[in-house]
């Protein structure tokens, strides 16, 4: 159990969010990519041991989603990003 | 006997402890119950014994040392049922071929149905298992209630048991002896298992992997096999692969030792709860995994608390049973759910994984291809379907969404 820091909400448990997964950056130029390069994308993950950037969405709560910093060895995070 | 009579400090060890060799014609990262199998079928069917196992701790204290044992076929897809179907065969007569008491005990599973999805969804995976001559099949509340007494029907529930599916081949093993089985027949067969070596790095020349470095100094191999629940992303990133793997806790518990009170393995699907008696009395109890990655080895409280809630549920009688001790394993889930048994883009380097949840079950079947894949490069007809390149085809082997794979 451990405490999230919403943007707008400020620390909440753990219980009242959603894991959005890490954070991906969207192919620059869609078009040319292979079918490799599409399915690294759609499907690989670095899913790191240490720290990752990732998503959010305080789905029981303000309904709002943003990244956070998050250590996968010990739940540590990071003050959280608003989304751009 | 004459051991038991010397206070058991006679025993001679069931497998030696080599030092490492500077080479081998093949290396298996993992000492767990995958790694062990796959190296005791590379000597046993395919003469190939010039195998090393490297485990960074122990062997068999992954994940194969932390699960809930329960040995079932009842899966979504027909490539899932058949692999499952063959693994739970040969569990049947583990004992006997590794000449090593695993305790398997055939009791039979009871998957309780508390909507008309999921009774749907039981008689399409009845029709299906049948192909393999696999039985699920359905049972009245009734009927469920004979069979586990400590179950109480409550009409008024928001979800009611409609009825049940009854799987006879499930079964339950003892986890540590199915490690120390294989270990010690692979030990037999030539293999060294080289226990406190961590792999920290795979060397690569010309597109193929060489060798490993390790915390016991470099070893060379032309073949590396990575079996290592809980880690399959990180020891694939030292050879520059990225793989479609999130790596998440699961927890489990276990209750004070009570007289004979289940004699099936009962799953609850809809309320992400599943528990089974172990032959010291211990109930055994599962439930969800955990909703983010991590690589803590420890989960979240209100997950367990959910999987008690649902237990009182069903079976209030339990409620003042003590719970000794709880705990969680790392698992490495899959973008479909389903394992990864696999060539990959680099030249010798093999993969065997991303068994989440299930992959117990998996040990002799996935032993037995995984082996075939790496003596001859070619995967069996039963991994064939559980290879990398499904994503790149489009052809995932979608089981059910929930991450503890029990549905
Ligand atoms: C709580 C829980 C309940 C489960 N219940 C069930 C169940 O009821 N039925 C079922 O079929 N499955 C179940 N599973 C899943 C099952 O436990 C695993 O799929 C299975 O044990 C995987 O076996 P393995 O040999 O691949 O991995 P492991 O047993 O985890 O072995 C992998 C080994 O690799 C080692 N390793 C990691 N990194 C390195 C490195 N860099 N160098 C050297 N060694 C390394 C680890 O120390 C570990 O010992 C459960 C899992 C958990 C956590
Ligand atoms: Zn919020």
């Amino acid at each position: 159990m451990f405490l999230i820091p919403c943007p707008f909400c400020g620390q909440r448990n753990e219980e009242e969010f959603v894991s959005g997964g890490e954070a991906r950056r969207r192919p620059d130029d869609p078009a040319s990519l292979d079918d490799a390069a599409w399915a690294d994308h759609l499907f690989n993950r670095d899913n790191t041991k240490g720290v990752v950037r990732e998503w959010w969405w305080h789905a029981r709560g303000c309904r709002l989603w943003f990244m956070v910093e998050r250590d996968t060895l010990n739940q540590a995070i990071s003050p959280a990003e608003k989304p751009p | 006997m004459r051991n038991a009579l010397s206070y058991h400090e006679r025993w001679s060890e069931a497998w030696r402890s080599p030092e490492p060799k500077p080479g081998y014609d093949v290396v298996i990262i993992g000492g767990g119950g995958h790694g062990l199998a796959t190296a005791y079928h590379l000597a046993r069917d395919h003469g190939i014994g010039n195998v090393a196992v490297l485990e960074k701790g122990w062997l068999g204290g992954g994940n194969t040392g932390r699960n809930t044992v329960t040995v079932r076929s009842n899966y979504l897809r027909d490539p899932s049922i058949r692999f499952f179907e063959r693994s739970r065969r040969l569990y049947e007569d583990l004992s006997a071929t590794l000449n090593f008491n695993v305790m398997f005990s055939r009791r039979g599973q009871i998957d309780l149905i508390q909507t008309w999805a999921k009774w749907r969804d039981v008689r399409r995976r009845s029709l299906s298992m049948a192909l393999v001559d696999a039985e699920y099949t359905i049972i009245t509340p009734g009927e469920i209630v004979r069979r586990v007494p400590l179950v109480e029907l409550d009409p008024k529930a928001r979800l009611p048991i409609l009825g049940g599916a009854w799987h006879p081949g499930a079964g339950i093993a003892r986890h540590d002896a199915v490690a120390w089985g294989y270990a010690r027949a692979a030990d037999a067969a030539g293999v060294d298992i080289i226990q406190n070596c961590e792999v920290t790095g795979i060397r690569r020349a010309g597109g193929r992997v060489t060798g490993v470095e390790t915390t016991r100094g470099t070893i060379m191999a032309p073949r590396i096999s990575v079996a290592v629940a809980g880690h399959a992303s990180v020891v694939a990133a030292m050879a520059g692969l990225r793989l479609p793997i999130e790596t998440v806790p699961l927890q489990a518990f276990v209750s004070a030792p009570l007289k004979p009170v289940l004699d099936v393995v009962l799953n609850c699907p809809a309320l992400h709860v599943y528990l089974a008696q172990t032959d010291k009395g211990e109930l055994i109890i599962g439930g969800g995994a955990d909703g983010y990655t991590s690589y803590a080895q420890r989960g979240s409280i209100h997950v367990i608390e959910q999987s008690v809630a649902a237990l009182i549920d069903l079976m209030p009688r339990l409620g003042r049973v003590a719970m000794l001790r709880q705990w969680a394993g790392m698992i490495d889930l899959a973008w479909d759910t389903s394992p990864i048994i696999s060539t990959t883009p680099v030249g010798g380097l093999f993969v065997d994984v991303g068994w989440g949840s299930g992959g117990f079950k998996a040990i002799p079947a996935s032993g037995e291809a995984f082996a075939q894949l790496i003596a001859t490069g070619e995967p069996p007809e039963l991994i064939r379907p559980f290879g990398l390149d499904r994503f790149l085809r489009g052809r995932p082997v979608l089981e059910t969404a929930g991450a503890s794979n029990r549905e």
